[in-house]
């Protein structure tokens, strides 16, 4: 893929994560923050589909552009073709499975099987 | 014995109101040795130098080398600012020794190091290779299948805005003054560098160059265009008032869509 593309991601993840992330915040502070910590509160958030499918949705753009900030930085690091390459590999991998795990527990979360 | 008699019009005043040339002061520099070659530790000499309010960094170098230590490597050529032979850090930023006047400095220590983010040949003395094959890559010239002016027609036509979309980043004189402030091109050697990105803008902006296409996918890579973080040391340094960073963000915009 080219640089341009990739840069184009990150910087769309990063305004839209902006976005999404200040709705969550501003939902958090519909109720007292303990409040909005408890047990049943949580559970009630992921039970809230819209809700659970932002979270969802920020998970994905967070991974996305943490992990392709993590690749630059490493890039400018060192350098060398296979470390490059693993790099590379090694980002997409890493983010696959976080937003594999983050998945697994919003629907866990949401189905009530937790 | 014969005497000669001076006209009185042609007798020199010597009146105390004649403006008396200015005693040189002397300062210490400091110039870094080192020959990679003898895998010999960087280490700094101290000459005290005669200087005047004119005198140039480059001069007091060419001083030692000429009265003190002829060993000293530096290189230079034309003296004015033109060649871009004789860069180098200059009491910690990088700068043009012939365009810079010990008297600007406002010091009595001159410290002289080699250009950083650059192999070093011998004491002030870089290796060029890497800026200039780079500068090759950009292919900086005119890409243009009609640029062969044919009988019956006429050069191409350039307005002054044309012009000035492109003019100041062909004052470049390759220096590498912008490559050695870069804090990117310090980390990542593989990085294209502000002197080689300015100079794909300055051509890519050019109303009669074709060659947009070819010159966004050499920038456009992992080393590229997106690894500059916009820290603008590189237009801080440049000593012909060029803006590389400017010209990476302009150049961005045509890979972001933002300009045709």
């Amino acid at each position: 893929m080219r640089e341009s593309i990739i840069m184009k991601i990150h910087y769309g993840t990063a305004l839209a994560a902006v976005a999404l992330v200040a709705v969550h915040i501003l939902m958090r502070m519909s109720q007292k923050f303990s409040d909005s910590l408890s047990y049943q509160n949580v559970l009630a958030n992921y039970h809230f589909l819209p809700y659970a499918l932002m979270l969802e949705v920020i998970l994905v753009l967070l991974s996305v552009h943490g992990f392709n900030g993590l690749r630059v930085i490493l890039l400018e690091l060192k350098q060398g073709a296979t470390y490059e390459k693993a790099i590379n590999y090694g980002s997409l991998a890493a983010m696959a499975v976080l937003i594999a795990y983050g998945s697994r527990t919003i629907l866990m979360a949401g189905m009530g099987t937790s | 014995m014969a005497t000669v008699t001076v006209p009185e019009e042609k007798k020199i005043d010597e009146s105390p109101a004649a403006p008396a040339e200015p005693k040189p002061t002397t300062i210490t520099l400091r110039i870094s040795r080192v020959n990679p070659s003898e895998n010999a530790e960087a280490k700094f000499e101290e000459f005290k130098v005669p200087v005047q309010k004119w005198t140039t960094v480059l001069e007091t170098i060419l001083h030692v080398k000429e009265k003190l230590d002829h060993s000293v490597a530096v290189r230079y050529s034309c003296r004015q600012a033109s060649c871009g032979s004789c860069g180098m850090k200059i009491n910690g930023k990088p700068r043009l020794a012939c365009y810079t006047k010990i008297s600007e400095l406002e010091s009595n220590v001159v410290t002289v190091e080699p250009m950083n983010n650059f192999q070093i040949i011998r004491d002030l003395a870089v290796n060029f290779e890497q800026l200039f094959s780079t500068h090759k890559k950009m292919k900086p010239f005119i890409i243009n299948e009609e640029s062969e002016v044919q009988p019956g027609t006429k050069e191409f036509i350039q307005t002054p805005q044309d012009l000035e979309k492109f003019l100041q980043f062909s004052y470049c004189i390759k220096c590498g003054l912008c490559n050695s402030a870069c804090p990117t091109m310090a980390t990542d050697k593989s990085f294209v560098g502000p002197q080689g990105l300015a100079q794909a803008y300055r051509y890519t902006a050019d109303n009669r160059d074709k060659g947009k296409e070819d010159r966004l996918k050499i920038v456009d890579q992992s080393h590229g265009i997106w690894r500059c973080h916009f820290a603008g040391s590189c237009s801080n340094v440049c000593p012909k008032g060029v803006d590389p960073a400017m010209a990476i963000q302009l150049l961005r915009g045509y890979l972001l869509g933002f300009r045709k």
